[in-house]
């Protein structure tokens, strides 16, 4: 007898990964595009009334209007310059003091590195509610600042400790003992060796980070810690909807639609240029 | 009847053919040896024979394991071939055990499941029994020690030594040993090398050893196949290929061996 | 006079744990030395304290005539310029995101050695028998074999005077390993390699001289072909006896 079977997958996935980059590319350019319009433009006053309380969507409202009457794609277009803001906020404050920490750590005496994780872990520990309270206690004022500030400070505990892992694993190899005999310097190491080699594995988690703090932010001005009115944040978006969700259900559900076209297109975006930047995928279909 | 009869297998895989049109069979009781470099697609011959092959593969061809045909079989059917009819030794001993369970656990799991497999009941102490003869069979020194140990507490080469006695546990048929000594030391090498010709030999099971070092295939084996790019190259018994060659890549690793062995002065 | 030198050289990590007892043996120009030990004979140990990776914890290693001292830099910059490696695993060693010319650079650019790099790289993939058009290209690229042939392109770019190479050939094919072998000895003309290995065959293929570790001391030492001929230490003979040979 003689057959042919194939396993599981046999055919290669079509360029598979320059769809991953493109849609997540027209995803979050579409939110970045949206953000800086509305530093020109909006369709409405976002806090004039402009139509009745609570309608359904029509070709003047797109998303409706809310419980005041002021138009809802007006609020949620801002909604998408204050989540570019806090994503990209804190996710920038979260990659300086977690991959510096991170690095260090890895790099450090037995002693140190162990304090430090354990810090690490006490933070990531932390409730990040507490912490974003603390930050406004500090700052003296709820504001987009203090949530951002907060969140990036939550988010650098899981980075340094991602970071300390990935540092470790790499500082093992061959190709380390070998920059290291050649005579090569710390720096040297650190970034002709060691960040390249870390960084698609911390871009993707820093994909996911930017999603996990867009929505953070949204729970946080959801209980008042966020950005204040009359900022339309998508979390006070969602807020201010609950009340209605039964009766005009597009309040709530436009928001989360914008909510989480951003956080799959961030984390697609990641995932593609992850592979886009790899030479051992490059050329390969 | 042959024990393992491979016809015309290729492998595919991407585009790519990695094994293409391989033949040849293994007696029950023959011992044979899968020469090839990295690439040569011997692994891969093997994974094939016990249906463990990774995703992504074209199988065509057929492959008959004691009587079963192998190629597009269920898996369930494959379960119940593997242990019986082949059993496998790989190349690291420290990643083919499990770090978190004791070795007497580990070598007790494949004769439990043999007993159960046969309908027998099963009794834990004459598992503990035979654990420990098994044991005692790969020459392992201190059992008492060495079954309430966990892997990383014992040697590389003790290590192989379970993970053959976690072979023939399974009372193989035709026992797979893909490059079972590479990652040992060459006093250790010696010594596992012996242990295994010698059990095959006593229990009359058919070895397809594979390895790149043609010194340590003759070592173990009386027949070999040379495998380069995914195809057969040469096949006999050892004396013969060793000392005429026909091929010239099967040429050119004797060549190399036989120089290295010169460097090496008379051997004693 | 010797390059390198150790004079009772110990390595513990605590009392306990004494890794390398009292190990005494030289390198002169021109000598490659194959060191010969199984696993826990300190043989990579010896190698982390020649790559001044580590201190031994008493005895000294002599190079030239100053004392090997990890902590002062400009010591280790004409150390570096003079000794380089090449390790085992041909995967590893490598960066898998850097081209191979920049790979190859390393020691140049890291050392800050004056002239045309990109001459010297060239001269390099030349002499390690690798195509041109190599330099552009990613490690992933290339074979076991030619990776190796990378690594060692690295290591001689900079012209030192000493190799060390860690098990440089244990994890390549039969027929691979002799071309290495062979691009060793080639390259041996121009300088000292000292080869870490547990293959004797090798050892005898590319070294005029042994040392035999066993447990962290040295147990036999000598010209190959002595050792080889008449292996004294009862050590020596089951390594010997060991290794599988071509049938008669």
């Amino acid at each position: 007898m003689s057959g042919q079977v194939e396993t599981a997958a046999a055919r290669p996935r079509l360029s598979r990964r320059s769809l991953t980059l493109n849609i997540g590319l027209f995803l979050v350019g579409m939110h970045v595009t949206v953000a800086l319009l509305t530093l020109v433009w909006t369709p409405y006053d976002p806090t004039g009334m402009t139509g009745g309380r609570l309608e359904a969507p029509s070709w003047a409202h797109w998303a409706g209007t809310d419980r005041l009457g002021r138009d809802l794609f007006t609020q949620i277009m801002i909604g998408s310059r204050i989540a570019l803001i806090v994503g990209f906020g804190a996710v920038a404050i979260a990659a300086t003091i977690g991959v510096t920490l991170g690095v260090l750590s890895a790099f450090a005496t037995r002693y140190l590195d162990d304090i430090l994780a354990a810090a690490f872990d006490i933070l990531i520990a932390f409730p990040t509610l507490l912490l974003a309270m603390l930050v406004v206690a500090a700052t003296e004022s709820a504001s987009l600042f203090s949530a951002t500030l907060a969140l990036g400070i939550a988010i650098s505990a899981i980075v340094a400790r991602l970071t300390r892992i990935l540092a470790k694993r790499i500082l093992s190899m061959d190709y380390i003992t070998a920059a290291r005999t050649a005579g090569a310097s710390w720096p040297s190491i650190v970034f002709r060796h060691l960040l390249p080699n870390i960084w698609p594995m911390l871009a993707v988690n820093f994909a996911l980070q930017f999603g996990l703090a867009v929505i953070a932010e949204a729970s946080l001005s959801y209980l008042g810690l966020g950005a204040p009115p009359p900022n339309a944040s998508w979390g006070r978006l969602l807020q201010e909807a609950q009340g209605t969700v039964y009766t005009a259900p597009f309040g709530a559900i436009a928001p989360g639609i914008a909510l989480v076209t951003l956080v799959i297109g961030m984390n697609l975006l990641a995932d593609g240029l992850r592979e886009a930047g790899d030479p051992t995928r490059r050329g390969r279909q | 009847m042959s024990l393992l009869d491979i016809r015309g297998l290729t492998l595919s895989t991407g585009g790519q053919t990695l094994v293409s049109d391989v033949s040849f069979s293994i007696a029950p009781g023959e011992r044979l040896g899968l020469i090839g470099e990295s690439g040569s697609g011997k692994s891969l011959t093997a994974l094939a024979t016990i249906g463990l092959l990774p995703r992504g593969f074209r199988v065509q061809g057929s492959i008959k394991l004691d009587g079963h045909e192998v190629v597009g079989a269920s898996e369930s059917a494959m379960i119940a071939l593997r242990g019986a009819a082949a059993a496998t030794v790989f190349q690291e001993p420290l990643t083919a055990l499990n770090p978190l369970m004791k070795v007497g656990r580990q070598v007790a799991e494949p004769v439990i499941r043999r007993h159960r497999r046969a309908g027998e009941t099963v009794d834990r102490a004459a598992v503990a029994r035979e654990v420990r003869s098994l044991l005692e069979r790969v020459s392992l020194p201190d059992i008492d020690r060495i079954v309430k140990s966990y892997p990383y507490e014992i040697s590389g080469g003790q290590r192989q030594r379970v993970a053959i006695a976690m072979a023939l546990a399974c009372r193989p048929k035709l026992l797979i040993a893909d490059e079972p000594t590479t990652a040992l030391d060459v006093t250790t090498q010696v010594e596992i090398l012996d242990l295994l010709s010698g059990l095959v030999r006593e229990d009359g099971m058919a070895l397809l050893f594979i390895s790149h070092d043609l010194p340590v295939v003759a070592r173990v084996t009386e027949n070999v196949i040379v495998l380069r790019r995914g195809e057969v190259i040469e096949q006999g018994q050892v004396h013969a290929v060793f000392d005429a060659p026909k091929h010239d890549y099967t040429r050119s690793l004797v060549d190399a061996a036989t120089a290295f062995d010169k460097a090496l002065g008379p051997s004693r | 006079m010797s390059l390198i030198s150790l004079d009772n050289v110990a390595f513990g990590y605590s009392r306990k744990q004494q890794v390398l007892h009292d190990v005494s043996f030289s390198l002169r120009p021109g000598v490659n030395v194959g060191l010969v030990g199984e696993s826990g004979s300190g043989k990579s140990t010896i190698l982390k304290l020649l790559l001044g990776l580590a201190r031994p914890t008493s005895g000294r290693i002599q190079f030239g005539d100053a004392e090997l001292n990890p902590g002062n830099r400009a010591f280790m910059r004409d150390y570096r310029k003079a000794v380089q490696a090449v390790f085992q695993d041909p995967y590893s060693s490598l960066d898998p995101r850097q081209k191979v010319q920049s790979i190859i650079a390393e020691p140049l650019r890291a050392l800050r050695i004056p002239g045309s790099h990109q001459e010297a790289i060239e001269k390099a993939i030349h002499d390690v028998g690798l195509p041109a058009d190599a330099i552009d290209r990613y490690p992933h690229e290339f074979s076991g074999g030619q990776r190796q042939r990378i690594a060692i392109a690295r290591a001689i770019v900079a012209r030192p005077q000493l190799i060390l190479a860690d098990e440089a050939v244990s994890a390549l094919d039969l027929s691979t390993r002799a071309r290495i072998v062979d691009l060793l000895k080639a390259l041996s003309a121009d300088m000292t390699i000292l080869l870490v290995s547990h293959d004797l065959a090798v050892v005898a293929a590319l070294c005029e001289e042994i040392v035999i570790l066993q447990k962290g001391r040295v147990v036999e030492s000598g010209k190959t072909a002595d050792i080889l001929a008449n292996p004294a230490h009862p050590y020596t003979q089951k390594l010997l006896a060991s290794v599988p040979r071509m049938p008669a």
